[in-house]
């Protein structure tokens, strides 16, 4: 097995070597058919979402195919102009010479992706990919083994078999994939195996982007209008439960909220959650599932120290056979305890009191850097602190999760929560080499470029790289002379 | 005494620990983020170079032999030019940049803040130690970072001399330089940092990058390879020569990341090529180029020992055309041209970093493209010489390098608006001009919306009537939405 896979992979090198997946047409070609399998295959897809998380089709829809299809059709408009070089400024001095920014492939690439948003989080990086012009190999999770499968049987169908390839399997398989040569790997996972994928990108110093996670804050604000106090619990609740159940890198994870607001806001999100759910949230089928017993044991266990059981205000009962957790909210689980010191990718919820609604910011500078800042305020000042003194990938003011649908502003982490950056253009500069290329005329040289050296072209060259023109034309005049004099060894 | 005592204390784990302990209080503090803050810095700097430059021409003398008009140019004013550059332009960069939002954040504004990453390591090389030690350093300034920044050790009169500037021009306790060799940089890599930047070669870089996956640190690394120049025919052979001549021997005695490593050219050119060579070469370096003061000396014998492993290879050393001399009391060796080396030689699979230059031969000129593409590793730079415009468009939708000179060498480092970097094996990310300051930055996304213009169909209770009005939502289509509203579109 592990023989062919090499093999594979040489054949993959030598298929983009021979320049295949370069052309205009090529690309086009490829997203094109990707589009057509998105419209062709909705409703499998729809099916093996549900399958393997237990996904309401319209939240598969508005989370993963909705902006798969948007991306496609925006490499499609963008393909042209993205693929043009861009020319540099130069400055006068260089005079017949141009200088561009060529945008080349990398080459062959390899996309790990999660089990969460399991057609997403594949097909995002491989249109930006594909459209860059790179061979490209997918390895999507076997956790979400329906969707593994379905892309794995029918992308073939679909794409060049030739410089696209998908390998399904587990651990085994990503380590066989990593020990590869890459001209870039792009991972989306956890900060531990991001650590591991890193260390042997640096054997063959390949490029890697890491789309990591880490606990993504909330800060509520005291709101005074009764309409925006409405408004944020319910991207709150629909930001927490309604994308994969919590199980989601910007899913919120917690909330800070000042302790005076703090029963008024527990009490609305009750609110909203039976608004949302129904009285018996299980049967709207609205939740998508935890996706497997390991999950399922790791988020029963945060909640079982009687100090964080105890915190529980709503929710928290658990059905070990069928995966389901029904939306939870904690207030003021201890510090220490797992729950807030873990991500929790599931669907409960702690909110966290303060004294005043500043101290979020040190709350959240003391916290590793998360993927998103969400900050539900109207207040200017908060806004430009929140802004200036935390750090995250990126924040987003009165809402949340909505960040990642936007395809003008880049999507990643820093520190822990990753490196690099997608979505829109973004995803093909991250596949793409910006080649910088320079021309010059044999017509103007600047003789004193060459030795043997004296003072007079030392005046020279230092004229021409402060680009001061005037002195130039003094010094070749012989009109200025140089201020120093060096003892020329 | 005190002194003696700390001048010999081990700069080990603990004492890196220290010292980023200290930098990031300084960072948390808020030292580095201010405008004046880095322009001050960036002022002294360029102070410290003016007020410098013979101590500075005097230490790379004695570690490189480098001639003064090289230490001028290629090193002090490129240091200058750099800081002039981000002086000048760095509120614009320091700016906030608005980004577009679509319907589907609608109402929504959107823009990226450039914010600092913190605190970063600078690990610099020996062969322009100043320029590659600083042009880094006043990137991560610029950005609002605090460094620290390890000289190479191979260039130990540069190194003090950075140490003692650095301490007596710039902010102590945001900006640090830390001497030493292995041990010492070993400490310094088991340290979390925000960034790494490292100017050197593949094997330490890959030291450099695992060391770095283990805090999740992003890396610039700035490497090598060997940078093939095709030459054609019907050339300004004259132009052509002194442009190779001064990218080769002219930088640092071949010893730089750029410079030409061989020469591919058609049989046919071969002779009148070599000609010219042997008639510019002494134009510029006399008739005993051992002894010219215009020319680096190699920097240490390890380097004499493994350049004359290169040239006494039996296959390789009766292909000497033009010099071959040697001198290894004062670690010289004299321009030297080999004509037609076969290719699996030393000289043709490793990184020549010297004064030897190979002159591969092909039918045509069309064959040296595969000869490039065919070496398997891309190259930190590529150079054309000619004047048919097939082959320079060939030229570079072909040849993979970092960057790419046609009918010149080396000039596209000094152009702070071209991304300097390499890919592939010669290196990951890129600096110089606005590209330092980005790559010392984080882009963060900032999105703000209003509480207005709430669309219910992202919400549970999920419908049919849901799913058509995002469709018609992510086709951004007022038409659809409509459509989709009054019911009229098919499910």
């Amino acid at each position: 097995m592990e023989k062919d896979l090499g093999r594979e992979i040489m054949e993959m090198r030598e298929c983009y070597r021979n320049g295949n997946t370069k052309p205009m047409s090529w690309r086009r070609s490829q997203l094109q058919a990707l589009r057509s399998f998105l419209q062709d295959y909705e409703v499998p897809i729809f099916r093996a979402l549900n399958l393997d998380l237990g996904k309401h089709y319209v939240e598969a829809f508005r989370d993963e195919v909705g902006l798969l299809k948007k991306s496609v059709n925006l490499a499609l408009n963008d393909l042209k102009r993205w693929m043009t070089s861009t020319g540099a400024k130069l400055p006068i001095i260089a005079l017949l010479s141009s200088a561009e920014l060529v945008p080349e492939p990398l080459g062959l690439v390899l996309v790990i992706s999660p089990w969460n948003f399991p057609l997403g989080l594949s097909l995002e990086p491989l249109i930006g990919a594909i459209a860059a012009g790179n061979a490209v190999v997918l390895k999507p999770s076997e956790l979400a083994p329906a969707c593994s499968s379905l892309l794995a049987n029918t992308l073939p169908k679909y794409l060049d078999n030739q410089a696209i390839k998908v390998f399904e399997g587990g651990p085994a398989v990503g380590q066989q994939l990593l020990q590869q040569k890459w001209d870039k790997i792009f991972f989306t996972g956890s900060a531990k195996v991001g650590r591991i994928v890193m260390s042997e990108a640096a054997k063959n110093l390949t490029p890697v982007t890491l789309e990591l996670g880490e606990k993504c804050p909330a800060v509520l604000d005291s709101l005074s209008w009764s309409f925006d106090k409405e408004v944020a619990i319910k991207r709150i609740i629909g930001a927490k439960y309604g994308s994969c159940a919590g199980q989601a890198c910007i899913s919120i994870d917690y909330v800070l909220v000042e302790k005076s607001f703090s029963s008024t806001v527990v009490d609305m999100m009750k609110a909203m959650i039976k608004t949302m759910y129904g009285d018996n949230p299980r049967e709207s089928h609205s939740v998508a599932r935890i996706i497997n017993k390991h999950h399922f044991l790791r988020l029963k266990n945060l909640i079982t120290d009687p100090n964080v059981k105890d915190c529980i205000v709503f929710g928290g009962s658990m059905d070990e056979d069928n995966l389901y957790i029904e939306p939870t909210i904690l207030v003021n689980p201890p510090l220490e305890s797992a729950i807030m010191t873990e991500e929790i990718f599931g669907p409960l919820l702690p909110i966290i009191t303060l004294d005043k609604i500043e101290d979020s910011i040190d709350f959240i500078k003391k916290r590793p850097k998360p993927l998103a800042v969400y900050a539900f305020t109207k207040n200017e000042d908060l806004r430009k602190r929140m802004v200036s003194e935390t750090s995250s990938g990126s924040v987003v003011f009165n809402d949340a999760i909505v960040q990642f649908a936007a395809d003008t502003i880049p999507f990643g982490g820093i520190g822990e929560s990753g490196m690099g950056k997608y979505h829109g253009k973004f995803t093909f500069d991250t596949f793409t080499h910006y080649k910088a290329v320079a021309r010059r005329s044999f017509f103007t040289d600047f003789w004193y470029r060459f030795p043997p050296w004296n003072n007079h072209k030392l005046e020279l060259l230092e004229d021409s790289y402060n680009f001061d023109y005037f002195g130039l034309l003094l010094v070749i005049l012989g009109l200025k002379r140089s201020r120093k004099t060096f003892h020329v060894n | 005494m005190a002194s003696e005592e700390e001048k010999k204390a081990v700069f080990d784990a603990e004492s890196a620990k220290e010292v980023v302990k200290e930098l990031r209080a300084s960072f948390a503090a808020g030292k580095t983020k201010s405008y004046e803050w880095r322009s001050t810095q960036l002022n002294a700097m360029l102070k410290m170079m003016e007020e410098n430059e013979p101590q500075i021409i005097a230490a790379l003398r004695d570690d490189l032999s480098k001639p003064e008009l090289e230490s001028s140019i290629y090193e002090i004013a490129m240091v200058k030019s750099s800081c002039t550059v981000a002086l000048k332009k760095m509120k614009h960069w320091m700016m906030p940049e608005k980004a577009k939002t679509s319907l589907i954040t609608f109402p929504s504004s959107a823009e990226i803040v450039s914010e600092p990453l913190g605190v970063v390591l600078v690990i610099s090389a020996w062969n322009y130690p100043f320029l590659l030690s600083l042009d880094p350093v006043i990137g991560a300034i610029a950005a609002g970072n605090a460094v620290v920044l390890k000289p190479s050790e191979i260039a130990p009169a540069t190194s003090s001399l950075l140490a003692r500037l650095a301490a007596d021009y710039l902010d102590r306790s945001c900006i640090k330089v830390v001497e030493g060799a292995v041990p010492e940089t070993s400490a310094l890599l088991e340290q979390k940092w925000d960034k790494i930047l490292y100017t050197g070669n593949g094997r330490i870089a890959r030291i450099v990058m695992a060391a770095a996956a283990k805090h999740l640190t992003p890396v610039v690394l700035e490497l090598g390879g060997k940078c093939p120049v095709i030459v054609d025919s019907d050339i300004n052979l004259q132009v052509a020569t002194r442009r190779i001549i001064a990218g080769k021997w002219g930088c640092n005695n071949g010893q730089a990341c750029v410079s030409p490593d061989y020469i591919i050219t058609t049989k046919n050119y071969a002779q009148k090529l070599v000609d010219s060579f042997k008639c510019e070469l002494e134009r510029f370096y006399g008739k005993n180029p051992l002894e010219s003061k215009d020319l680096s000396r190699i920097v240490n014998s390890n380097h004499f020992a493994r350049l004359s492993k290169l040239l006494d290879e039996d296959k390789v050393s009766s292909k000497i055309v033009h010099g071959g001399e040697r001198d290894e009391a004062n670690l010289r060796i004299a321009p030297t041209i080999l004509l037609d080396v076969p290719q699996d030689s030393l000289i043709m699979t490793e990184e020549i970093f010297g004064p030897l230059l190979p002159i591969i031969l092909v039918h045509k000129v069309e064959d040296s493209l595969d000869v490039i593409n065919s070496s398997g590793t891309k190259p930190l730079a590529a150079y054309l010489f000619t004047n048919n415009k097939k082959l320079k468009e060939k030229f570079v939708a072909t040849v993979s390098a970092g960057g790419l000179v046609v009918n010149d060498t080396t000039v596209h480092l000094a152009e702070h608006t071209l991304p300097f970097g390499g890919v592939g094996d010669s290196g990951m990310g890129a600096y110089h001009g606005k590209f330092s300051f980005d790559t010392f930055s984080h882009k963060k996304a900032v999105l703000y919306r209003g509480f207005a213009g709430d669309a219910f169909v992202r919400y549970p209770p999920y419908s049919r009537g849901k799913l058509r009005l995002l469709q018609a939502l992510f086709n951004g289509s007022f038409l659809g939405i409509i459509r989709a509203l009054l019911g009229w579109s098919k499910s």
